[in-house]
């Protein structure tokens, strides 16, 4: 059974095209991670299913029905990019505020223990710091009971071991049968996390595998080297960049350029070898006919 | 009325409580007005009083509403909380009663000193029907300023707001006839203010609270803009998808 949907889906801002005729079927009970630069068009996608915003064009669906409307977002907890709380408010007014939404929503003492904020539920939220405001913006999803979750950069700004419990209630609410589809920048957070991985870039779906593919396809280093004349065109090369005398290659196997390099007595010196970040890597694959 | 909309409404209300010099500032500048410019003036004289505080009502009306929903609404559209309360199962409507439920009791206590300070320092008088007449007539006016400051505050961001609702209001509230006595604004005033939202409002006000001339020019308009306006906020809540960004 498919909990969320987009078929065909376009949108744009103006010119600006932030998704091109996207496909994406969410089963339920499947945990996606969302991978992609900035700009690629994730957030805008998640504001897509949670009703925030119209399709351009093509269809979304959520649990059944459209997501803008009220009836279809019952089963349905989001967490947006950006932490916002009124700051005036207490920690458990949000929280009662939120859970009088849903027809059978979690205790506020149930759900404020599970992410550890029991003992904050009398502050004002302006006076939290920002890893429990993002706590409590992340709980804040669960409190109707939803069967899916959409949780944008759920971890940005948050400590080593506040990233790991959090991850604890996430894989708990998904061994429960919940649906969950995360945002991240970090393939280490995709990693731990999710079973399959959706990469986006440019508005497109570039890569929809397992983690394990996924993260071969991404696995890219830069070779750095400052050379007289040009480097040739050797195989394996995906990208190259360059800045003044010095040259960026991207490839996916550093050690045959490096050889090549040496083979094809390439006059170069200053030899750097390291890995490219996500951003790099899902770069090569968003602009191939631009990088190569 | 929903318990949504009492959630809602009494969310607006904390936020605004635990700020509470904003709940000041609106009842402070209606009342000022009275003390410095109704009580040493008119305020011997029972019907200029009546009148002048019927002024001052339709005033603070228009300023708690314009400002409250104007400026309100873009500030709430421009935090990270509004994206989070649109993916809540609900749709606008108790959002939209809950503001304007909140926007009521906030009125209603701005609007408290100005009727104190005239039952105290001024001659001013009202007639139990009078008065019921004018809370009425309260709530009538209240309407299209309600509207107005919807639409602002759903289509521009924050900052746009204040300075549209600031522009708005000196010009509305004088050629409207309200910063002057009844019957001796400046001929140009007289001309315009049946024809504008407040000019019609206060004259609405006038001939509840006292002998004014009530014509089917002021009634209309008073129509005719509730209706513009609501079209103009709807419109504008329609097109709104949060922040906008191009």
């Amino acid at each position: 059974m498919m909990l969320a949907r987009a078929i065909d889906v376009t949108r744009r801002y103006g010119d600006v095209i932030a998704l091109d005729r996207l496909n994406l079927d969410v089963p339920a009970g499947s945990l996606i991670g969302l991978l992609g630069p900035n700009g690629a068009g994730k957030s805008t996608l998640v504001n897509l299913f949670t009703g925030l915003r119209k399709p351009t064009s093509g269809r979304v669906e959520l649990c059944g029905g459209d997501p803008r409307d009220p009836a279809s977002r019952v089963s349905l907890g989001v967490t947006p990019q950006e932490t916002g709380l009124p700051g005036a408010l207490r920690v458990g007014e949000v929280v009662d505020f939120a859970r009088a939404h849903f027809p059978a929503p979690m205790g506020q003492t149930e759900l404020l223990e599970r992410f550890g904020l029991r003992e904050l539920v009398k502050r004002q939220t302006g006076g939290l710091s920002g890893g429990q405001k993002r706590r409590l913006a992340v709980a804040l999803a669960f409190v109707g009971r939803p069967r899916i979750v959409f949780l944008d950069e759920p971890t940005t700004g948050l400590d080593v071991e506040a990233r790991r419990s959090l991850w604890d209630g996430v894989r708990a609410f998904h061994t429960d049968g919940g649906t969950v589809v995360l945002t991240s920048h970090y393939l280490e957070e995709v990693e731990a996390l999710a079973e399959r991985v959706v990469v986006i870039g440019g508005g497109r779906v570039l890569a929809d595998d397992t983690v394990g593919a996924v993260r071969g396809l991404v696995a890219i280093r830069r070779v750095s080297v400052t050379s007289a004349v040009p480097v040739p065109d050797l195989p394996g090369i995906v990208g190259r960049e360059a800045d003044g005398a010095r040259t960026h290659l991207l490839t996916p196997d550093a050690d045959r350029l490096v050889r090549d390099l040496v083979s094809h007595d390439v006059p170069f010196a200053d030899l750097e070898v390291r890995p490219t970040s996500l951003e790099e890597a899902f770069l090569t694959l968003t602009l191939p006919e631009v990088a190569r | 009325m929903t318990s949504l909309t009492l959630t809602h409404a009494r969310f607006q209300l904390l936020e605004t409580v635990r700020i509470p010099i904003a709940l000041i500032g609106s009842a402070f500048f209606p009342a000022a007005s009275m003390l410095f410019f109704v009580v040493p003036f008119v305020g011997e004289d029972p019907v200029g009083s009546t009148f002048a505080t019927a002024s001052m009502v339709t005033f603070a009306v228009m300023t708690t509403n314009l400002f409250q929903y104007g400026v309100g609404v873009a500030e709430d559209r421009q935090q990270p909380w509004d994206p989070f309360t649109r993916s809540l199962p609900a749709g606008p409507l108790p959002r939209f009663l809950g503001r304007i439920l909140a926007g009521v009791v906030l009125m209603t206590i701005s609007l408290v000193p100005v009727v104190v300070i005239a039952g105290l320092f001024t001659a001013a008088t009202l007639s139990l029907p009078a008065f019921l007449a004018a809370l009425g007539t309260t709530v009538v006016i209240a309407i299209p300023f309600t509207l107005m400051g919807l639409a602002i505050g759903y289509s521009l961001p924050a900052k746009a707001a204040i300075v549209v609702a600031q522009v708005l209001f000196i010009p509305l509230a004088f050629g409207g006839g309200l910063m002057t006595p009844v019957g001796a604004a400046p001929g140009f005033v007289e001309t315009v203010a049946p024809y504008l939202p407040t000019g019609s409002a206060v004259r609405l006000m006038w001939a509840a609270v006292g002998d004014f001339p009530l014509d089917a020019t002021i009634v209309s308009t008073l129509v005719g803009w509730t209706i513009g306006l609501a079209a103009l906020a709807v419109w504008a809540y329609r097109r709104d998808e949060g922040r906008r960004f191009s």
